[in-house]
């Protein structure tokens, strides 16, 4: 019987190279070379006689590959050290570190520095105390913008959780339920810029007497009304845009609210169906309670994104015609105007709106014991 | 009794159907408006109401691919549509890779700060990226990142590792540890088993986090606004698109076929992923 000979490794248990200082060449090698390659390949990206396709695909190849040949690496250099303890110490920042060092660089120190130029003048030179707060609250515009914010705030939230959750039900009730879930949800993928240019189109005006190609003076004609330009007129614009917004979150709502209604158990509707409550009882006195907190949570992640709605009004207004928002508004401050004093107070106020959540999301994590 | 109470219920069920056929109705009427009024000709759209093209749907001279073709070479939305490839898959395989590694650390390795730091990941979840523009711009600019594409991807990284590195740890950790326990004795590294053991297992939640980082991406006005800018050679197609709707606002057969150009890949994914789609929704992926 021939007992097979262990063949003489290269490699160790881990499949590593066992010779240390090979293992260092190659680390020092690729190293190398990614430095090399990710330098030629932004070179070449930004010349511009470069072709199109060409930029592409470099900027897919680093954008893709470029993280991944970086984490390993990394790995492997720590694998390096002579001392396993330092190993060990390292690598779970090797894991984390990246993470964390972008969370600090993009969301903490912008944070505080906006805080801190929030309270400096329209360069960020000098210490203006709380000028461009006072600002914020006295503007004619701004009073228009705050007040337009609680119409989306109020509006949205109702209207989307409101017809998210009847839309539910109802739809719990029909055999053709996801073919219409789908159709409701379709414009949650649309972007607001998209979805900005459809309702342009149903809000389009032409002159009385002239054809209406916008389907919703096309509708007010035909019923014997005059064409509104919905855009301008101060009575109906800001509802306007927010019906877009609704018309986006509705299926947001409709899907979480629908999921968390089929976790009802069944059995307590039909009991109560056999004890005469119709549907509308089961509605407010089975259904709502049951979806409380999910109605909540719905409510409050909608409310979030209409704080920092800015696309659609940027695209459909800009803000004139009194449909200015806070978000849209600090845009304008930053960009256009060039003063960060005011940009940094408007995003401040944006912080400060979302804080409850963010204590709560901290404190629900802290709960947890984790 | 039992005639009228058959008699109720066929009338309840029927304005039941009605009204669910009404509003899905009314939800898809927009979009369909646009996808139509992309075909027609323009002085059609300036003159008459895209349901008129209705009445004769057959009548092929009314129709028409010129938009498209117009759009797209003359309006530089071909560019753009590239520009928001080349934006939006690194600004997705980026984050997602490096909150992967993030969430293993947090759930499964033991560092200084471990509890803290994943506090601060959940307490930055919320924090709109608004407040963080104007630092990052100035830094950007003394860097020579403005404009590059370098720049967006590590921008849409930093706004979406909060949320991402939540949803994924809430994943990872709830892996069974008998079986990383497993590997580790089997003389498996940390990144091997990441690598072979997590990744593939977590595969569900990476899709359905994917597509929503995909989808958030390819939507973005904001971010490419500011840091990429609106020049022809880097604009995505959101920001062409509104740049559109400022200087050509009433050439509707450019704008709805503009709109469609931008809408087609979102489209696409919502049509083949759905499924992941309504998981990730359900996990929580939408951005606060």
């Amino acid at each position: 019987m021939l007992i097979e000979q262990p063949t003489p490794s290269y490699r160790d248990a881990q499949g590593r190279l066992r010779s240390r200082p090979l293992r260092l060449l190659i680390v020092l090698a690729t190293f190398l070379a990614t430095i090399l390659g990710f330098g030629w390949g932004f070179g070449v990206m930004r010349d511009p006689t470069t072709p199109r396709w060409l930029v592409t695909s470099i900027a897919l190849l680093i954008g893709v590959l470029g993280i991944w040949l970086l984490f390993w690496l990394a790995n492997t250099a720590v694998a390096l050290l002579p001392s396993e303890r330092w190993q060990q110490r390292l690598r779970a920042w090797v894991f984390v570190g990246p993470a964390l060092a972008l969370l600090l660089i993009y969301l903490v120190y912008p944070t505080l520095q906006t805080i801190y130029l929030s309270f400096m003048d329209a360069r960020g030179d000098s210490f203006v105390g709380l000028d461009n707060y006072a600002f914020a609250v006295t503007d004619k515009t701004m009073r228009s913008a705050f007040v337009n914010n609680i119409y989306w705030l109020v509006g949205v939230t109702v209207f989307s959780v409101v017809l998210g959750l009847v839309i539910a039900v109802m739809l719990d009730r029909v055999r053709y339920e996801a073919f219409a879930k789908s159709l409701i949800f379709l414009p949650m993928v649309i972007s607001f810029v998209g979805a900005s240019v459809i309702w342009k189109f149903i809000y389009a005006y032409q002159p009385p007497g002239r054809p209406q190609i916008g389907l919703l003076n096309a509708v007010v004609t035909g019923l014997g009304g005059q064409p509104v330009g919905w855009l301008i007129d101060r009575q109906f614009n800001t509802f306007a845009l927010i019906a877009i917004m609704i018309w986006l979150q509705t299926g947001f709502c409709m899907i979480i609210l629908s999921a968390a209604l089929k976790a009802i158990p069944g059995e307590i509707m039909d009991a109560a169906r056999i004890d005469g409550a119709d549907e509308i009882e089961i509605f407010f006195y089975i259904i709502i309670p049951a979806l409380k907190t999910t109605i909540i949570t719905v409510g409050t992640t909608v409310l979030i994104a209409v704080l920092k709605v800015f696309d659609i009004v940027y695209v459909m207004t800009n803000g004139q015609h009194n449909t200015e928002v806070i978000a849209n508004r600090m845009y304008a401050e930053m960009f256009r105007f060039r003063n960060f004093g005011h940009g940094s107070a408007l995003a401040v106020i944006l912080l400060i709106a979302v804080l409850p959540v963010m204590i709560a999301n901290v404190r629900a994590f802290r709960r947890q014991g984790q | 009794m039992k005639n009228s109470y058959g008699l109720q219920k066929f009338v309840s069920r029927t304005s039941l159907h009605i009204a669910v056929v009404a509003i899905c109705f009314l939800w898809t009427l927009p979009t369909v408006g646009v996808f139509i009024s992309s075909f027609r000709d323009s002085t059609a759209m300036r003159t008459t109401g895209w349901w008129t093209a209705l009445a004769h749907p057959f009548n092929f001279t009314q129709w028409t691919t010129q938009n498209y073709g117009e759009v797209m070479t003359s309006n530089g939305l071909g560019t753009a549509f590239l520009n928001t490839l080349v934006v939006t898959i690194p600004a997705t395989v980026i984050p997602i890779t490096v909150a992967a590694f993030a969430a293993y650390a947090f759930a499964w390795m033991n560092f200084p700060g471990r509890k803290f730091f994943f506090a601060l990941v959940i307490g930055l979840m919320v924090v709109p990226l608004q407040v963080a523009l104007i630092p990052m711009l100035r830094l950007y600019t003394t860097m020579g990142l403005n404009g590059t594409f370098l720049g967006v991807w590590l921008a849409h990284t930093g706004f979406g590792l909060p949320m991402a590195t939540y949803l994924l740890y809430n994943y990872i950790s709830q892996l069974p540890r008998d079986l990383l326990e497993s590997a580790y004795l089997d003389g498996a590294s940390h990144f091997t088993a990441f690598v072979r053991l997590v990744l593939p297992l977590s595969l569900p939640a990476i899709a359905s986090f994917g597509i929503f980082q995909f989808l958030w991406v390819w939507n973005d006005l904001l971010i490419s606004l500011v840091f990429l800018g609106t020049s022809s050679d880097v604009a995505v197609l959101t920001g062409r698109l509104s740049a559109l709707v400022g200087s050509r606002g009433q050439d509707w057969h450019l704008l709805t076929a503009g709109a469609f150009v931008s809408m087609l890949v979102p489209l696409a994914v919502f049509f083949s992923l759905q499924r992941y789609f309504v998981r990730g929704l359900l996990a929580g992926s939408v951005k606060g």
